[in-house]
């Protein structure tokens, strides 16, 4: 294809969209739906992401010295331990204080002594990952000077089985949503390319290449898919900033806090953009192959 | 020029053989006229020629080269070779006159300079230059066909190939679109038109080609254009 043929393919291609303005606007509509429904879908999915990340990231295992235990020698172990993030001490005399505030009152337990306190020193110990908490807890629980763990196991189990299948229950849904919008895509721009069947004989009789019959078709579908892409994202940002700003009033548990920064967001309405642009120039590409194949 | 060799055709799902064992040979500059009746097989053999469709037996050559071996570029350029011409015009409705002829222009990839030429020069050898700007439901069914005359003849082809060219007009229109490809056949092109129109066969007394149920039955080369009625 020469650069005359490219530049009348593109200008038919902006000729086309202007002609067909109606079909145009209908075609970008429908994918702005499909994308927004989709988008929304990755939006909630990034949420629950987030909200796996934080039960990951704040599990903890309450590790209970016996009282007779080398605390200094278990402290070095538990910080050679693998898979340990973060250790945090919380001495016996700390401990009653604790337990007391959790009670209403610091003061409550003023009555025991260094000597008759029964509360035993206790490590707070994160792990890097939530799955291997458990591994991480038995290896503790061998350790010398270690009297008992406890990290809520059956809990913990349920609230990442939900999380998780929640998680890839939004993935589907996603993946069926974006194959949904080719599919409309393709009807769509099929209609477009049935109405002008009579044009591209015409053009095959004319000797014109598959290549100079699909440009302007291709462009024409990349450019539906991108604004489509483009009005779905404006839509969804605008939705989920009004949500955002209904939520802020809220005192939210520190796990239900929305996401709302750009390396989070940024992904969701990046792949919105790239996939209605691809899906609209793809779904040219693949609407069209039927009428240059039958000559 | 273009050789066929017992070329048979059989359509898909069809028992009948739409040509049967055709052999004739087309040279430069002839002017031939593919007769008979609906079905006889003219518009098969047109399309066989534009290599639209393959033979099902049988081997068609252009220059000496198998046409069925033609790669994806060889068939591009055979077919810039050829001009068509169709019983309904297929002018596209949205594109003025001048636009239509362009057409067969722009798909190949000429400059606007070298369109801005040739589209004019091709509508004065139709007698259309004047209504360039018009609109295809704008003209008559002579005129329509003018313009797919010169749609056609732009590119200045080896070949034009039509196929009932006048069925669709009156006899005197007819008469000068037959004109017509006989001028265009003066200056060099060869040219093969199926039809109907037997009158219109008898005044140019060029050769003739008659098919019945997909055979030839009669191959007749005559002198030239006669005047009389």
């Amino acid at each position: 294809m020469n650069l005359n043929s490219l530049r009348y393919s593109l200008r038919q291609g902006v000729v086309s969209l202007r002609r067909n303005a109606l079909l145009a606007l209908v075609t970008t509509s429908m994918v702005a739906v499909s994308l927004a429904i989709l988008g929304g879908f990755m939006l909630l999915s990034a949420n629950v992401r987030q909200i796996v990340h934080t039960i990951e990231s704040n599990v903890e295992i309450a590790v209970f010295a016996d009282m007779e235990a080398d605390v200094k020698a278990l402290r070095t172990e538990l910080n050679q331990a693998q898979g340990v993030r973060e250790i945090v001490f919380v001495p016996r005399d700390e401990g009653l204080r604790e337990l007391g505030r959790s009670l209403g009152d610091p003061e409550l337990f003023h009555v025991f002594t260094e000597r008759n306190n029964p509360l035993p020193d206790v490590f707070r110990v994160r792990v890097q990952a939530a799955d291997e908490v458990s591994s991480v807890a038995e290896v503790i629980r061998k350790m010398r000077g270690v009297d008992t763990v406890d990290y809520g196991e059956e809990l913990v189990a349920q609230l990442l089985g939900m999380t998780r299948w929640v998680s890839g229950l939004l993935v589907a849904t996603s993946a069926l949503l974006g194959l949904g919008a080719i599919f409309l895509v393709i009807a769509i721009i099929r209609l477009s390319v049935m109405a002008r069947q009579e044009e591209i004989g015409v053009m095959k009789y004319l000797g014109a290449s598959n290549g100079f019959i699909r440009l302007p078709f291709v462009l024409e579908g990349t450019v539906m898919g991108f604004f489509g892409a483009v009005l779905a994202s404006l839509v969804l940002w605008l939705l989920y900033d009004a949500l955002i700003a209904g939520l802020e009033g809220m005192a939210l548990p520190l796990l239900l806090n929305p996401v709302t920064g750009l390396t989070q967001l940024g992904p969701v309405f990046g792949t919105m953009l790239a996939l209605g642009t691809s899906v609209g120039g793809f779904g040219s590409l693949l609407a069209v192959r039927k009428y240059l194949h039958n000559r | 020029m273009i050789s066929l060799n017992e070329v048979s055709k059989r359509y898909p799902g069809s028992r009948e053989l739409a040509l049967q064992s055709v052999t004739m040979t087309v040279g430069s500059g002839e002017f031939v006229f593919l007769v008979g009746q609906s079905g006889a097989g003219k518009s098969t053999l047109l399309r066989l020629l534009f290599r639209e469709y393959l033979p099902s037996s049988g081997v068609i050559t252009y220059r000496g080269r198998n046409l069925a071996r033609f790669s994806g570029g060889e068939l591009l350029r055979y077919r810039r070779k050829i001009g068509m011409v169709f019983q309904d015009f297929r002018l596209l409705k949205q594109k003025t006159v001048f636009e239509n002829v362009a057409f067969a222009l722009e798909v190949v990839g000429h400059s606007p300079q070298s369109i801005r030429k040739s589209v004019p020069a091709a509508l004065e050898e139709v007698g259309l230059l004047d209504r360039m700007l018009a609109f295809p439901a704008e003209l008559s069914g002579g005129e329509q066909q003018r313009v797919g005359i010169a749609r056609a003849m732009v590119r200045k082809p080896q070949l034009i190939l039509a196929d009932e060219p006048t069925g669709n007009v009156d006899p005197d229109n007819a008469l000068q679109l037959m004109e017509l490809f006989a001028a265009i056949n003066r200056a060099g092109t060869t040219i093969v038109i199926a039809t109907h129109a037997s009158d219109m066969v008898d005044r140019l007394r060029q050769r003739v080609v008659q098919l019945e149920r997909g055979r030839i039955i009669r191959d007749v080369k005559r002198g030239g254009y006669s005047n009389e009625p």
